[in-house]
This record gives structure tokens, sequence and C-alpha cells, in this order.
């Protein structure tokens, strides 16, 4: 090996050895009949192993379509980006994420347990194990004892539970979440909040999540990243240093209340460009 | 009124459910159908009067018009005596047997039927998943309902006849044309009812396409499917009936239609065509249970 080979080697390894999705330069430009529009433009970030990272911002700010890209659903125009040293299509071969979307979107006719085996059943995993996993991913979750049921027969906090089952059923490292609680109330959201951050703790596994919910990111993560729209851009990464088993408590303290008030001041300068 | 205070009356109970109002459109048709045969029997019943130089009263034309042997419009209980006759008083082995006539039309029907939705399933799925298919196939599939069965049915009964194909397969390939296309349309549709979502998941498994077809665009088609078929069942009886009709057909439902219709005999042509509704209706009760069972298998909320 020459030394030009080494030096080329050095310089095409991720910025750390422990980045999980390492993103530079990125942009996204969609081509529409009314001319382009920039969903992503300039977008740096490094997620490294075991981060909770949120991403928050109005909508149309690119947060979604960030996700998205990590998950090889739309391509990047510009810049790179990698997903455990790999391209997020190599990633998305391997199965190297699990993906909640906004809905549940669990097949009607496939019972709980079957809707949380689908992947393990599209993976070829042999019976006795899928069912095993199911198994395991619905304890995760609280829903042991409704392998049997149908989607129509669980609430929608209960659908969505036995969604992130179903991401977690093959164990991937990478958990993307976009928005996975959105449409739930308050009081059901906080209690999944909890839930997740246990599972979180307990997995570490990485995740990235979206949402639009201030308290909901700042609860939730170790690195906060807001983006603005227009182009779609991030336009602060703040880092949290609460404990990981943290409770639901930590949102009365004066540091929570500081980091959502630079979060809120953060959306606020990304927004005063519209006006 | 003293039944309301009493609770539902027997009328409101019984028209609640479906047996009430199916009972008085039966009923409504069965009059409508005896002052219609009065009506159209009578002319021709008055004239015998007048040759035979017969004096005649109402009462007794109105018993006279119902009881013609070879009526314009035969009357409810002629056809019905009739249909009794051919269907439970001769041997079914018997050419004057309806059900051996029924049995005729009904397996090229089937053939037609099975033909057909393979067909329409495979061609959907074609043109689901090739572009260069749904650009190329989908004009002709709808084209090919553009022209009059009618016109095509001796063609193909004359051309399969010449390469030596003859007795149910001409008439299943008349059903067969006429019955994948319902299939193919609502199959189409079905295997693109898939949400973009649900897509998007597959696409994270990294699913290839076969799966994806498996696990989520054929499920999703179910619905699609059987509504379909009911359609399809129906119309390819039609298809066999005008396919048994060119040949001038020795079997089959369309054979007595035709029989009946040289020798004027209307009683038989109402006896047929009654026959062929009530196989059609069967045909369309049994997929409908069938699609009961598969939903319900499916877990589909009841």
């Amino acid at each position: 090996m020459t030394l030009k080979e080494v030096v080329n080697n050095v310089a095409s390894m991720p910025a750390s050895k422990d980045a999980v999705v390492d993103i530079k330069n990125l942009s996204l430009t969609f081509q529409t009949a009314d001319g382009p529009v920039y969903a992503l433009s300039d977008v740096d970030l490094t997620i490294n192993e075991g981060d909770f990272v949120s991403f928050i911002g109005p909508s149309g700010c690119g947060k979604t379509t960030l996700l998205r890209v990590i998950a090889d659903l739309e391509r990047a125009t510009g810049g790179d980006i990698s997903i455990n040293g790999v391209s997020p299509e190599q990633a998305r071969e391997n199965r190297a994420y699990g993906y909640v979307f906004q809905a549940p979107a669990l097949l009607p006719w496939r019972s709980i347990e079957r809707n949380v085996t689908l992947p393990l059943e599209i993976m070829e995993i042999s019976k006795e194990e899928r069912i095993k996993r199911a198994h395991d991913a619905l304890k995760l979750v609280e829903l042991n004892g409704f392998e049997k049921k149908f989607p129509w027969q669980l609430s929608g906090g209960m659908q969505q539970r036995a969604s992130i089952a179903r991401a977690l059923s093959f164990d991937a490292d990478l958990l993307l979440m976009d928005e996975p609680f959105g449409a739930l109330d308050e009081i059901v959201r906080d209690h999944l909040n909890e839930q997740l951050l246990k599972l979180w703790a307990r997995t570490n596994k990485t995740v990235a999540f979206v949402t639009h919910s201030i308290p909901e990111a700042v609860y939730l993560s170790t690195k906060i990243v807001v983006m603005s729209p227009r182009p779609g851009r991030i336009i602060d990464v703040i880092e949290t240093d609460f404990p990981r088993d943290r409770s639901l408590d930590i949102r009365e303290t004066p540091e929570f209340l500081e980091i959502a008030h630079r979060v809120r001041e953060g959306l606020r300068a990304g927004h005063s460009n519209d006006e | 009124m003293t039944g309301s205070l009493a609770g539902p009356s027997i009328w409101s109970r019984m028209m609640s459910g479906q047996t009430g109002p199916v009972c008085v459109v039966l009923i409504a048709l069965f009059a409508l159908w005896y002052v219609g045969a009065i009506f159209m029997n009578a002319p021709t019943q008055i004239d015998k009067y007048t040759r035979a130089d017969q004096t005649w009263t109402t009462s007794q034309l109105i018993e006279d018009t119902l009881a013609q042997e070879r009526p314009i419009l035969p009357a409810p209980h002629q056809v019905a005596e009739e249909m009794y006759k051919t269907i439970f008083a001769t041997k079914i082995t018997s050419k004057r047997s309806l059900v051996y006539h029924s049995w005729v039309t009904l397996s090229s029907t089937l053939l037609g039927f099975g033909i057909g939705t393979i067909l329409g399933i495979v061609l959907a799925v074609g043109i689901v998943h090739v572009m260069t298919l749904e650009k190329s196939l989908m004009p002709w599939v709808i084209s090919s309902q553009t022209i009059p069965i009618l016109a095509i049915a001796p063609m193909i009964i004359v051309v399969l006849g010449a390469i030596g194909i003859k007795g149910v397969v001409p008439k299943a390939v008349i059903s067969t044309y006429l019955c994948f296309f319902p299939v193919t349309i609502s199959m189409v549709k079905g295997l693109r009812s898939p949400q973009v979502i649900q897509l998007d998941l597959m696409r994270t498994y990294n699913a290839s396409k076969w799966q994806t077809f498996w696990q989520l665009r054929l499920p999703s088609a179910m619905p699609y499917l059987f509504a379909s078929l009911k359609v399809a069942i129906a119309i390819s009886l039609v298809g066999a009936i005008v396919g048994e009709l060119p040949t001038g057909a020795q079997a089959g439902l369309g054979a007595r239609l035709l029989a009946g219709s040289y020798y004027g005999q209307t009683i038989q042509i109402w006896s047929a065509l009654l026959t062929a509704a009530f196989v059609a209706a069967m045909m369309v009760v049994i997929v409908g249970w069938l699609e009961r069972r598969v939903l319900a298998r499916m877990g589909v909320k009841p």
C-alpha cells in the first residue's frame, strides 16, 4: 500500500468512527411545474451511535425530507451522505434502519403479530424465530397479549406502538421516526414518550426523530436540530445533557426551560425571514 | 294508531328487514305481469271468439287469455308450470329437461369464467408492473369491449369450428372474452390501491417487487377482485348463451331460447329465460358467499 492510498483511505473514512449518519453539504431540489423547490440546502450533520436526535421546525422546513433521504426514500441532488459508512441505498439494502411513519400503516388483513413479523418474513427468517422476535418486540412496547388482534380492534396509540414494534422486530441499530405521535392526544403522547425513552435507554439504539413539538423534542433528545423553511436548512444544533433515564419531571427544571427557550428562539429567527 | 303504542306493528317489523320490501316488489311485479298478459293476449283471443262466432264475457276472456297455448305474453303460472315440468318432472338426462340444458350452459360459463378471471388477473398484473404493457395493452383491453358480442360470437364459433374445436370450448371463449374485462379493470385499480406510505414501508424493508405483490398489492386488491367477479360471472353466462345461438345449438339454455322462438313457443322461451336468470343469481350469491368467507378470514372489520 502506497502512502497516497493510505491517505486516501483515511480521508474516505467517516468523520468519527462512531458516526452512524454523516451528512455533508447536502441539498435536495425538487423540480416542479412551478419551478424548482429547494427542500434542503447546505445541510451538515453528524449523528453518533446512541444519539437521540430530534428534528424540529415548521412544516415545509424539510425535516421529514431529511429523514427520507437518510432512509433512501428520497435521493439528494447534491452533497454527501453516508449511513454506517455506506450510501443510503446500500444501508437500506442492508436493512440498517427501522422506519416509523406518521401513520401506523399496519396491514389491516394481518393480525398484530403478523404485522410485526412482516419485515422478518420479507427477510426470510424462520417462522419460529419470527414469532419469538415478534413476541419480544411487542413486549418492548407493552403490547403483549394483543398478538391475535387485528389493527381495527386497537386504539390509535396502540396501533402506533405496534408499528414501533414492527420497526424494532429486525433489531436494526438505527430507528428513524417521522412524527410518530403527531396524531395522538397529549396524554397518550406523554406516555409513549416515556416508553420510547425507556426503550432507547435499554436497547442503546440510535434514534432520529422528527417532531413539531418543542417539549417533546427537548424531553427526548440528546441533540436537537432546529430547522427553517425556504430553503430547508439547519439553523441550530443544541446538545443536551439530561441523564438517559430521565423522567417527565425534568420538564419543570430550569435547564429544560432554558433549552426549550433556545429552540423557540431558533424557530422564531428562522421564521422571521418569511415576514 | 294502537299498533304503534303497543310497540312496532307487524307491518313495520316486516318492512324494517329485507324480506318485506322484496316481497312487495315481487307482488307488484306479478300483478303487473298478469295485467300485461291479459291485455297483450286479449286481441288474439277476441279474434278467436269472433271467428268461432262465439259470445264471450269479460271473466271468460280473462280466463282464456291466461291459458293460451302460444300466448304473446304467457302468464306467470303457465311459466311456473312449464318450469316445474321441465325441471322436476323430466329426467335430467332427457333433452327436454331444463336441468340438462342449464348444465350444458353452466359448464361453458364456468370454464369461460375461470379462464377469463385468470386472464384478467394476469393482464392486470402485467399492466401494473410493466409501463410498456400499460401503454400498449390498455387501449386494446378497452376497445375489445366496444365490439358487439353478437357480431363477433358467430365468427369465433365458425373459426374455432374450422380448426376442429367444437363443443364447450368456443362458447367458453366467448364467455372469457366478455368476463376478463371487468376483472382486468378492477384488478388494475385494486393492485394500485395500496397507500404510498405502505409502499414506502415495503421499500424500507428492501422488499422485492414479487414480495410487495404478494404481501401488499394482492391482499389490497381482494375487495376489488370480488366486486368484479360478481359482474364477471353474470356476463359470463350471457356470453355462453350468446355462444349457443349462432350454431343453432342442439343443447343449452341459448338453444332452448332459439328453438322456442322458431316455433313460437313463448312459454318455453320464458321458462328458459327465468331459469337463466335464476342460475345467474345463484352464481352471484355463491361468489358473494365466497367473498364474505375470504374477507372474514382476512380479518376485515365485520
